[in-house]
């Protein structure tokens, strides 16, 4: 009974992976088709990846693409693969797993497939950020990163602070975020209304989200967001699951709820922050990449990481459709989010509907 | 037995009484009246101001005086040809607001709809983003079409969204609203930023102001006004049906249906014209039901003519605010109901028990 091994387990009409230490100390027990989806989710990310850095003004055969990433390049090819494609791949990746991974504990803990950050006010804090960044101070690239950051973590408090009455009901705090988002979306269009045309344009361009033109820099700082919280996200992930069924359960199952909710949302908006730094408010990637893991690994309880990775194939696609859509035109990924997002809602409605003909 | 319908989840009790509810009928009517009078006196003080206070300083006597004569000075044009049309303008809009606000709360039952937070004024500037980047469309006639036709499929969509589901409740309909506002307005930006032109017409329209607006777009809104505010007060009897539930209606020989299909009819002609005419401007149409129930109760045939003077009053104060606060400079007046209307919101959201989500 207590012998350390790895096991298979049918429960629930799903096979999962026990993984277990002598006398059951640490045991972990994996969803096999969540592990399935998660591995060829990853392929996908990468491939399209792999394409995005072969494609473009110049287009390159992959093999050398390869050997440039093995160090065997010459010169030309690493310059073209190492500063100019590289960088934009990458943070396509690890926005997309970013956003993934934050709306997951968003919709999560609010128990509703639209409470993603991006309504909740998140992305708009941000902006606001980087719109004083750019309009009220003239900065520009890495202070409108911090400028972001600060923009979405004063946002986050201000919200959290609005919804604390007795402990935070998530859904109070969905309604903050609608409530300050409000105030700060049409702050946002008076700072657009009343700045030259030029600098209006360009701060639209960020708001509508593009990974075009960005550097190490921005790698670094959603790199390193990633690798510091994703962890986190990952650990405190498993009280998802007993949130979800309410506090009342939950504290009976034994789980710490007011600390455990407050740690996944703090990770949630620092995942959101880190993204919306490096990338601008990519609209929609955020709300679908959830829906999509569940739907694709059968499971309502699908964790943070298929969600995660979910989010980098997504988001890796809709880069190479925003490049080619168009040709001779390279489209701000923002815009294919968003018309993704569309078709999403739409079948949003029509499903809803079906279920309760 | 005055009772207010705080909610449609039918999970907890739905009647309250309405606060300092006179038991007897007769003062309570006396006191109906009394607010209606106070409405109409507050409604003749902000038109009055509104067309004399501005960036350019009238002594009241000058303003008086060229208000009857037009007798080609310049201050005469200052009011014929600047203030008497904004302020005009501004009684439309705060109008049609207002009673819009109202009728979407009665279908909904729902104390937090309202169309900016509904998603229905952005629908119809969604219409007419469209019309304007790639149907070529120019004139006011134009896009008054597709303002009510983006606001009619907007709506409609809200209450699909929302509006079905398990437990249709008002979180969930605002919450269903703001993330189709959110799809849109990302589609919005994403086609203007590509056109240079009508962008910089957007972004002037986008903020919500009563200024600099053409003359010949009000003349064109009007008929559609008129008939959305006619039949948003012949509705007041429906609605009362309407707000006891489908089940009550119907054995009181209403038909819910139809109501509702008369009520997203006015809905969309009231935010099609008000928004075609002004820009989308959020909040009125949450606070000024709001207000009239303080005084009014229930009672929808109250409410509505609450609205009908409420609405234009608020809406001038607000642009009379916006234009004395930054003075020389002027706020517009969107930004000003945005700022005033996000923290009853807010406190709306607060004081309500969240017990479904």
């Amino acid at each position: 009974m207590n012998a350390a091994g790895v096991r298979l387990r049918r429960s629930g009409g799903a096979t999962r992976l026990v993984i277990r230490t002598r006398a059951g100390r640490l045991s972990l027990r994996v969803h096999l088709r969540a592990l399935l989806v998660g591995a060829g989710l990853l392929v996908v990310a990468l491939s399209v990846s792999l394409v995005n850095l072969s494609t473009g003004d110049f287009p390159l055969p992959l093999r050398e693409v390869l050997r440039s990433l093995l160090g065997q390049g010459d010169p030309g090819t690493d310059f073209i693969v190492h500063e100019l494609r590289l960088p934009r791949v990458l943070i396509t990746v690890l926005v997309g797993a970013a956003l993934g991974a934050s709306g997951t504990i968003f919709q999560r803990l609010t128990r509703n497939p639209l409470g993603s950050p991006d309504f909740v006010g998140l992305t708009v804090g941000a902006a606001t950020g980087a719109l004083v960044v750019l309009l009220l101070l003239d900065g520009g690239g890495p202070q409108v990163a911090v400028g972001a950051v600060l923009g979405c973590l004063a946002t986050s408090v201000a919200i959290y602070l609005l919804a604390f009455r007795r402990g935070v009901q998530p859904f109070r705090l969905v309604l903050m975020g609608i409530g300050v988002s409000a105030l700060l979306e049409s702050f946002n269009s008076y700072l657009i209304y009343r700045s030259r045309l030029d600098e209006a344009l360009s701060a639209q361009v960020w708001l509508i989200g593009s990974v075009n033109g960005r550097g190490w820099t921005e790698v670094a700082l959603v790199g390193g967001t990633l690798a510091v919280l994703l962890p986190v996200a990952l650990y405190h992930g498993r009280h998802l699951d007993m949130l979800g069924m309410g506090d009342e359960t939950a504290v009976l199952q034994g789980v710490p709820v007011e600390r455990g909710r407050a740690v996944l949302a703090l990770t949630g908006v620092g995942l959101a922050a880190g993204a919306t730094a490096a990338a601008g408010p990519i609209a929609f990637v955020a709300l679908a990449a959830p829906q999509l893991a569940t739907r694709l690994t059968r499971s309502p309880h699908a964790g943070v990481l298929p969600a995660a990775l979910m989010g980098s194939a997504l988001l890796s696609a809709s880069d190479w459709a925003a490049q080619h859509a168009l040709p001779g035109d390279d489209m701000p990924v923002g815009v294919v989010t968003a018309a993704l997002g569309g078709v999403y809602l739409t079948w949003l409605l029509f499903h809803e509907r079906r279920h309760n003909g | 037995m005055e009772h207010v319908l705080t909610t449609g989840t039918g999970t907890r009790p739905a009647l309250q009484t309405a606060p300092g509810e006179p038991r007897n009928p007769r003062s309570r009517t006396a006191r109906r009246w009394t607010g209606l009078i106070a409405g109409a006196v507050a409604l003749v003080v902000a038109t009055a101001l509104s067309i004399a206070v501005g960036s350019r300083s009238l002594g009241l006597a000058t303003v008086w005086q060229v208000l009857w004569h037009d007798d080609g000075s310049a201050a005469a044009a200052v009011v014929h040809q600047l203030r008497l049309p904004r302020t005009a303008l501004g009684i439309a809009v705060g109008a049609a607001l207002g009673l819009a606000g109202t009728v979407m709360q009665a279908l909904t039952r729902n104390p937090l709809a309202e169309p900016g937070l509904l998603g229905v004024n952005l629908g119809a500037s969604t219409g007419v983003v469209l019309a304007i980047a790639f149907l070529g469309v120019g004139t006011a006639t134009g896009y008054v079409w597709f303002a009510i036709a983006g606001a009619g499929l907007t709506s409609a969509a809200v209450f699909a969204l929302g509006g079905s589901g398990r437990a249709p409740t008002p979180e969930r309909q605002v919450l269903a609203g703001v993330s189709l506002t959110a799809v849109l307005g990302a589609g919005v930006w994403a086609v203007l930023v590509t056109h240079r032109e009508a962008f910089d017409r957007y972004r002037h329209w986008d903020v919500g102001s009563l200024a600099d607006r053409e003359a010949a777009t009000i003349v064109q809104v009007t008929p559609f006004l008129v008939t959305g505010v006619v039949l948003a007060l012949a509705l007041g009897r429906q609605l009362n049906a309407l707000s006891m539930g489908d089940d009550s209606a119907t054995s009181l020989g209403a038909r819910p249906a139809r109501i509702r299909v008369l009520g997203m009819i006015t809905i969309t002609l009231l935010c099609g014209a008000a928004t075609a005419a002004s820009g989308p401007i959020w909040f009125l149409g949450l606070a000024v039901p709001y207000a009239a129930r303080m005084v009014t109760g229930s009672d929808y045939r109250w409410i509505l003519a609450y609205a009908l003077v409420l609405g234009p009053a608020l809406l001038l104060a607000s642009d009379v605010i916006g234009r004395v606060l930054v003075a020389p400079a002027e706020l517009p007046v969107g930004v000003v109901t945005a700022f005033l209307g996000a923290p009853l919101f807010i406190a709306l959201c607060r004081r309500r028990r969240l017990s479904v989500l």
